[in-house]
């Protein structure tokens, strides 16, 4: 194969624009816990009521999906930045993926108790 | 007249000399008259012929005259020696290969330039005189077509030095946007499909240092940001 030096992969907008998205959820998320916690009794019996409502668990995990959505870009671009031979980079990406895949699952069994 | 003594630490490197660069001590006189940088390094250059730079128009026109002024790049010919801290610390641009004491090689910094297409594309019949604009979209163009491609922004951004093959960086981005506001160029969308690439436009991760050195006070961060909010008017 000849080396080809080769650009111009034509995707980046979806990423980008996602990171953005992400970060506010997650802004809005940290803003309404915040508030949430202060207006609760903070022992063990408050955190479990406020974490029974169905609603604040989709919020979090929403927003946890949000985080592993925005790591994904965030630790891909240093992948990108820093590694340059592309078999090492793609074995990052993929196991990046894999880990990122793990926590969200994981992430599951937390919010909802499974 | 009255004089003053100029103390400088300087970058030197001779590749047919010297093995690796080194850092060269080295004072020069200079008259009241002598206000800026390059004025003090014209003087340097007659104390030391071997000391070599580029310059031209000594006013902050053709950009030859761009390197690392106190760890912060600017062009000499703009910059006022006596605000400088002495020792004045001398470099090449950073990320580019250098050919000899603050002389770089900018092939990289031009290849990504040109890349871009900086001229108008419009393949519609030329009218009897010239194709015209209104003063608004002239207008546009203000704070874009001022680059006098110095380098100082590119070469001043860690994206452009881990990927100067890859990405664009702030001058030709700067220049891509100057061609995609340009209401006589019909390439808008061949322009932006050119630039949607993780490398060669989203590495750009608005840190600004491009804004904090531009001698001409240009933002290519703005103009970045203009090409991504076409991108997503185009795409959502």
């Amino acid at each position: 194969m000849v080396n080809r030096h080769v650009i111009g992969a034509h995707y980046g907008l979806r990423d980008w624009l996602m990171q953005r998205v992400t970060a506010v959820i997650m802004v809005a998320y940290t803003v309404a816990l915040v508030l949430l916690l202060l207006s609760i009794p903070s022992d063990f019996d408050g955190w479990k009521a406020l974490f029974s409502e169905t609603w604040v668990r989709i919020f979090t995990q929403v927003t946890l999906l949000a985080l592993f959505l925005h790591v994904w870009v965030g630790i891909r671009d240093v992948w990108m930045d820093y590694v340059k031979p592309v078999g090492l980079r793609l074995t990052l990406h993929v196991f990046t993926i894999v880990w990122l895949v793990a926590c969200f699952m994981y992430s599951v069994k937390v919010v909802w108790g499974l | 007249m009255t004089t003053e003594t100029i103390q400088f630490r300087v970058y030197r490197y001779n590749p047919e000399k010297d093995n690796k660069p080194y850092m060269q001590d080295i004072a020069v006189e200079i008259d009241s008259t002598d206000r800026k940088l390059l004025d003090a390094l014209v003087k340097l250059k007659v104390k030391d012929e071997t000391l070599s730079f580029r310059r031209s128009c000594r006013e902050g026109v053709c950009g030859s005259d761009a390197m690392n002024i106190n760890g912060k790049n600017g062009l000499a010919c703009l910059t006022d020696v006596r605000d400088l801290k002495q020792p004045i610390e001398l470099r090449p641009l950073p990320g580019l290969p250098v050919i000899r004491d603050l002389i770089v090689d900018m092939t990289q910094f031009f290849k990504q330039y040109h890349s871009i297409k900086p001229y108008v594309v419009n393949n519609s019949p030329a009218p009897e005189r010239e194709r015209l604009q209104s003063p608004e979209d002239r207008k546009e163009l203000d704070g874009l077509y001022e680059c006098i491609l110095c380098a100082c922004c590119s070469t001043s951004c860690p994206s452009f030095w881990w990927n100067p093959d890859k990405f664009v960086g702030p001058a030709g981005l700067l220049a891509a946007y100057r061609f995609i506001a340009d209401t006589r160029d019909e390439a808008t969308n061949e322009r932006l499909d050119n630039l949607e690439d993780p490398y060669r436009l989203f590495r750009c991760h608005t840190i600004m240092n491009c804004v904090d050195v531009c001698p001409k006070g240009l933002n290519p961060t703005r103009a970045i940001g203009k090409i991504k909010d076409l991108m997503v008017k185009r795409a959502v």
